[in-house]
């Protein structure tokens, strides 16, 4: 387990909470009952998992992490680079 | 795609990579464990252990709960689609699986109505859609996919729905877990935990795992980018002597989990005293079961299910395979009395079973001669 | 024929589905049933299991091929069954050398078809036939009562001339020669599951159908005798053909994957429901693999072709690993590329 997929909410259906979901250019209806103690809104990412979104994604979160990521080998170029000049 | 490409950048990975090589100790052997078999058909996917140092020993977990289904549950839910009043649904991932009988597709080619689902809403639907029959919709997941069956419960019960039911068999991932650090074969440095699980549950329920067992555990998201960054924290975790429970799927995994999704959980389900684990056997309080108020849609009381018990061909090591004390290469029908087109146990037909994802991804690369394809059997 | 028929090695006692899914268990069925007991060396036909059939008959080089067209539904975006029986046996016949001539069909009815519906249906085969240049020449009908078949299933048996200067061969396959797609993969596949209603899922995607002879002879143009191999990837996708090539000539296919040209749709439903767009099948692309020093130029030729400018070079053959297909990415990650069992499934997993 388990297959689950970001999804952008771009219509919403009132009762039972539905969301017509796209994935690049794919669109489902997905089941929102999951997500009820905090809606999902037009234009927020979610994760959907067998026709229910699971999670919002956060865009913040996603950004900081890739941000973590790329300035791995960064520091690590640098670090070097400083041992380089104190050997 | 967003929220997927980033997470794929080649330069990233390469990056990331190189951090681990210069974290992991030459002089020392790591065993992570993926729990999930979501992750360790990623793993396989990209090719990750191409990038990894030869140290790195990644083992794989029994998240998969297609694998871990007893054949004879199985064999009870399509002996419901011989009815001719029901129309048998389930996942695409349960369609190949060997029954006693066959595997679900093959009872579809014999005439019998078995359709795939996408979701347990689609299974709803057809019960809608067709008032003179009678849907079964044959559940299997754990706790990420649970929710969403007791949703369509309680829509179903909502509805006054009289044609529908669901065969439950969701298992939890805790007592799985707690299986393999409990087996004396099994030695493991860390976890890799399972990310959309922990959309539901939260990171809160591996906190023994760090406390009781001192083994560190990163909750992981399943691109490449997000199982190296992983070991790269759990590489961190060791070599500070750490143990703890750490989110690496910040972006979609809330601590406290979703508790809108516990709530219908709790309220649909109740754990079964014990439940029949494929290659784990019995494991109490490991399965849900589908609670009396909701009797009228269980499958298993509105029909008389037979409860049968099959036991696997004795020289199947499913068991040691999903515990990871065994590669699949190691079990003895691996590759030959056991392939995916004549899969002997459920590891080697779940597209995340480790023998699968081995055999269909990974085993040709070092240059092993097919069988020829006409060779008898 | 002389001698012996040779053993029977299919062994299975009953057919099943997998067993016409164009994948690994296909591959069974023929080579152990229908090649020991049909095919004899010495006969006319000098190649074996490609897509179509060499006859040499009186100094004319003719290939010869058939197919069995079953599809639900019937009509789909973008076409319908009576375009993929033409298109489908014209570029079984394009992608094996040869310029179709003429085609003869034979239907197989369902008691109770609307004849508008079979009206449809021929009336595409038509415009298909006028449109690929070739002629239907003949053909049989049979009905059968109401329940025996799914409404109309149509076979396509089509003759071609061989193309001058081409010829084509696993064998004459070697490492270092390149393997082109002429477009995008999985349009054909995912729009009849999206079509078949099951799974709730709308996209903007359209079957691919058509007749690949025009871009088949844009290579042969600037290319013909660099071209080595060729074959159009229907049931079972990219993956199957890839494989297939890979066990005929005991090489290996090394994929660029992120070089493999798909839609952001069929991306989308794959990622959705599990699929691998290697996977899916495809009416209107052909892979072709070309000696090193024309790649260049017949990938060129492809692009400027009306209905080429998404070819792409996607892989090279090389030595290791034997007989299999490795897909690798920037990064250093590969994986081994298989066959199917059966028709792929979407997963939860």
């Amino acid at each position: 387990m388990c297959l689950a997929i970001p999804g952008k909410i771009v219509e919403l259906v009132a009762d039972p909470p539905l969301g017509v979901v796209e994935v690049t250019g794919v669109r489902r209806r997905v089941d929102l009952g999951l997500l009820q103690d905090d809606p999902p809104q037009v234009g927020d990412w979610v994760l959907i998992h067998v026709g229910f979104a699971m999670s919002r994604i956060s865009e913040r979160e996603a950004e900081d992490q890739m941000r973590t990521l790329r300035i791995l080998g960064e520091d690590q170029a640098a670090m070097d680079e400083v041992r380089g000049y104190q050997s | 795609m967003k929220f997927v490409d980033e997470f794929r950048d080649p330069e990233v990975i390469g990056r990331t990579a190189d951090e681990i090589r210069r974290l992991a100790h030459p002089g020392r052997h790591y065993r992570l464990m993926e729990v999930c078999g979501g992750h360790t058909h990623a793993i396989y996917r990209f090719g990750l252990k191409d990038v990894l140092p030869s140290n790195i020993e990644l083992i794989h977990g029994p998240g998969c709960p297609v694998c871990v289904l007893p054949m004879g549950r199985i064999d009870d839910g399509l002996a419901l689609a011989q009815r001719p009043d029901v129309i048998f649904t389930a996942f695409g991932d349960m369609m190949r699986v060997p029954g006693a009988h066959g595997s679900p597709l093959e009872h579809k080619a014999r005439g019998l109505d078995v359709r795939i689902v996408y979701s347990p809403s689609d299974a709803i639907k057809l019960a809608r859609t067709n008032p003179g029959r009678h849907v079964v919709f044959f559940a299997i997941g754990f706790e990420t996919t649970a929710p969403s069956t007791a949703l369509t419960l309680l829509r179903a019960r909502a509805e006054g729905l009289k044609n529908f039911s669901v065969f439950c068999n969701h298992v939890t991932i805790i007592p799985a877990i707690r299986a393999i650090l409990d087996s004396p074969d099994m030695r493991l440095d860390g976890f890799i935990g399972p990310g959309h699980v922990s959309t539901v549950i939260g990171c809160r329920p591996y906190e023994w795992i760090a406390r009781d067992e001192r083994k560190p555990i990163v909750v992981s998201g399943f691109e490449p980018l997000d199982l190296l960054q992983s070991i790269v924290m759990l590489l961190r975790q060791l070599e500070a002597g750490r143990a703890e429970v750490e989110n690496q799927y910040t972006r979609v995994v809330p601590w406290e989990g979703n508790r809108a999704a516990l709530r219908a959980m709790a309220e649909v389900f109740s754990l079964r005293p014990y439940f029949e684990w494929r290659g784990l056997g019995f494991i109490s309080q490991s399965a849900l079961r589908i609670r009396d108020e909701f009797a009228q849609w269980d499958a298993e009381r509105v029909f008389s299910v037979a409860g049968v018990r099959v036991t696997d061909p004795k020289a199947a090591q499913c068991g040691e395979v999903l515990k990871g004390v065994l590669k699949p290469v190691q079990c003895k029908l691996f590759g030959r009395e056991c392939t995916p087109e004549h899969p002997v146990g459920a590891l080697m037909v779940s597209s995340e079973g480790s023998c699968a994802a081995y055999y269909n991804y990974e085993h040709r690369k070092a240059n092993a001669p097919m069988p020829s394809l006409a060779a008898p059997v | 024929m002389d001698g012996a028929p040779a053993k029977v090695r299919f062994r299975e006692p009953q057919i099943e589905m997998a067993h016409g899914a164009g994948g690994k268990a296909s591959r069974r069925l023929v080579e152990g049933l229908f090649v020991p007991l049909l095919y004899d060396p010495a006969g006319p036909a000098a190649d074996r299991l490609g897509d179509a059939a060499r006859l040499l008959i009186d100094g004319a080089d003719l290939a010869l091929t058939t197919d069995c067209f079953v599809v639900t539904p019937l009509r789909f975006p973008g076409g319908s069954i009576g375009e993929l029986a033409v298109n489908g046996t014209v570029n079984d016949l394009a992608v094996s050398g040869a310029t179709p001539v003429a085609i003869v069909t034979s239907f197989l009815l369902e008691a109770g078809l609307l004849t508008q519906e079979l009206e449809a249906e021929v009336r595409a085969m038509g415009e298909a036939a006028r449109r690929a240049g070739v002629a239907i020449v003949g053909g049989d009908t049979k009905v059968v009562e109401h329940g025996k078949t799914d409404r109309m299933y149509i076979t396509t048996t089509g003759v071609g001339r061989r193309m001058p200067g081409v010829a084509l061969s696993a064998a004459s396959v070697r490492p270092g020669d390149k393997v082109l797609v002429s477009g995008p993969v999985g349009d054909h596949g995912i729009t009849i599951l999206l079509a078949r209603g099951e799974l709730d899922l709308e996209a903007e995607l359209r079957s691919d159908t058509r007749s690949v002879l025009p871009l088949v002879q844009a290579i042969a143009r600037v290319a013909a005798p660099a071209i080595r191999w060729m074959r159009d990837p229907t049931r079972g996708g990219v993956a199957t053909s890839l494989n297939e090539l890979a066990l005929e000539c005991g090489w290996s296919v090394h994929l660029d994957e992120e070089a493999v040209p798909v839609r952001n749709e069929v991306r989308g439903a794959c990622e959705l429901l599990g699929l691998d767009p290697l996977h899916i099948a495809n009416e209107g692309q052909f892979l072709a693999v070309i000696a090193p020093d024309h790649a260049e130029a017949a990938l060129t030729a492809l692009r400027d072709a009306p209905g080429g400018a998404e070819a792409a070079l996607i892989g090279e053959i090389h030595e290791q690993p034997a007989a299999a297909v490795l897909a690798t990415t920037r990064y250093g990650g590969s994986r081994i590329v298989d066959m199917l069992v059966g028709d792929p499934l979407p997963r939860i997993c």
